[in-house]
């Protein structure tokens, strides 16, 4: 087990099996993708008290909890970073910090562009709409000190320390920020308790939540791999397969 | 633990010595205060009701500008690199120089918010409440602020970077201190608030020096 990890965790190993799975995960990403926002915008019913305005859910609610749990997946390979000085996990932080910080935005301006139908406005001061403010600030300040730091090992180290400050602070955020004013729903899924809409409303809505995961692991893995050849453009192995394609 | 008082005495004495880093924060803070009267309007209605969210959001803003003189100097003059070599612990020394940060900066901010609350026609409740706030709150911003002055150190322009690091952490600080502030202005027990501000001020302490002296490690490592 820790042999392979670590067989793994080396670039260039990272590099070939990521370009074996990169096909598979992209063609699940479409799927999904295709499949939910077709069946959650043409054929799901229209809300019965918002309409067809609610159809938005389906990008939305997807985007809100990826922007979370992209903000977690950040904040781990930041961890693995730290305690083992896996080169690749440092490659995966600074990767992930653009994908969450545009998809946590998506989650905004959907948000926005829903509210305004249904609140009336396009902005509230309600607790889930400033606690995502937050984590857009908290992505763009993993990427400002990234960019802002010149030595590459000591900028990765440095973010990876600022993500970790920030996924502890996360939580005491979200509960103050709750605690200071709700007027948004609760969350529409949890993995407990039974959904409290129609089978064919959820279904969909699943499918695009599985599809915005996806399409966030084919984006950070692109990524990866252009920061891989851009770190390792020196090595043998780089050169040899820029020069046999 | 003798380093720990040892380093507090030297900051209070280099503070003592440069009084302009010490009273720049404190006139940074009355002076956006008093702008805001002059800008919105200084009809004792409008003034005492947006008094504790003026008088923390210019605490938040006058400790990050104080922020930088933490560790710039040591850094420049080298001496921050020798207290890393130090046989003691690093991070008592990081611990004692936030301690000292705090007591030059943040606790004239306490001493001195009666006199605000007063500019700003809050009642005396209101200003014991902002007092209690401001003398429970400001630590955690000295130590919270602490990681983001320790991560840029090394960087020529590190300012405005700390504060796009360290803004976004001191929101809950901030939304509980001023919610406390007003409970005591309507005469409400803030006893709740005040035990909220103390946990995250001791889960700072805990915390935050451990993230600051890798990031003043890392600073210096390059």
């Amino acid at each position: 087990m820790w042999n392979w990890f670590h067989r793994l965790s080396a670039p260039k190993s990272f590099f070939e099996l990521s370009g074996k799975l990169l096909p598979w995960f992209g063609i699940l990403a479409v799927l999904a993708l295709v499949v939910g926002a077709v069946w959650g915008l043409a054929f799901a019913p229209p809300d019965y008290q918002q309409g067809n305005s609610a159809r938005i859910m389906y990008v939305h609610v997807p985007a809100s909890i990826l922007a979370q749990s992209s903000y977690m997946m950040m904040a781990s390979a930041a961890l693995v970073f730290l305690v083992w000085r896996i080169k690749l996990a440092d490659i995966a932080l600074q990767c992930a910090a653009p994908i969450g910080a545009s998809i946590t935005l998506l989650a905004l301006l959907t948000g926005a562009i829903w509210g305004k139908p249904t609140w009336g406005t396009w902005w509230v001061w309600d607790a889930r709409l400033t606690s995502t403010l937050i984590l857009f600030f908290l992505f763009v300040g993993v990427i400002a000190l990234r960019s802002a730091m010149d030595n590459r090992d000591s900028a990765g180290r440095a973010t990876a320390v600022l993500a970790l400050v920030g996924v502890v602070n996360l939580p005491i955020i979200k509960y103050s920020v709750d605690w200071w004013f709700t007027l948004h729903q609760s969350a529409s899924f949890s993995l407990t308790e039974k959904p409290t809409m129609p089978a064919e409303m959820w279904l969909p809505l699943l499918i695009m939540v599985i599809g915005f995961y996806l399409f966030f692991f084919v984006a950070w893995m692109l990524r990866i791999r252009t920061e891989i050849l851009h770190r390792e453009i020196r090595t043998q192995w780089v050169r040899e397969r820029l020069l046999s394609q | 633990m003798s380093l720990f008082f040892g380093v507090i005495k030297r900051e209070l004495l280099i503070a003592y010595r440069n009084p302009a880093d010490l009273l720049n924060p404190l006139i940074f803070f009355v002076i956006v205060i008093s702008l805001f009267p002059l800008g919105i309007s200084p009809t004792e209605k409008v003034l005492s009701q947006i008094a504790p969210g003026v008088i923390w959001v210019a605490a938040l803003l006058s400790t990050l500008l104080s922020m930088d003189i933490l560790f710039r100097s040591d850094y420049d003059d080298g001496s921050l690199e020798q207290m890393t070599l130090s046989r003691e612990p690093f991070l008592f020394l990081i611990l004692g120089k936030i301690v000292s940060h705090w007591l030059v900066t943040g606790l004239p901010l306490a001493l001195l918010s009666p006199l605000l609350a007063l500019m700003l026609f809050m009642n005396e409740a209101g200003a014991w409440a902002l007092f209690f706030s401001l003398l429970l709150g400001t630590p955690i911003l000295s130590l919270l602020g602490a990681i983001g002055a320790g991560l840029t150190v090394g960087l020529r322009k590190g300012g405005l970077l700390i504060a796009v690091l360290i803004l976004p952490l001191f929101v809950p600080v901030l939304i509980i201190a001023t919610a406390m502030v007003q409970a005591g202005m309507q005469s409400v027990d803030y006893t709740g608030h005040m035990l909220w501000l103390g946990a995250i001020l001791a889960a700072s302490i805990g915390f935050a020096p451990i993230a600051a002296s890798m990031g003043v490690r890392i600073s210096l490592s390059h």
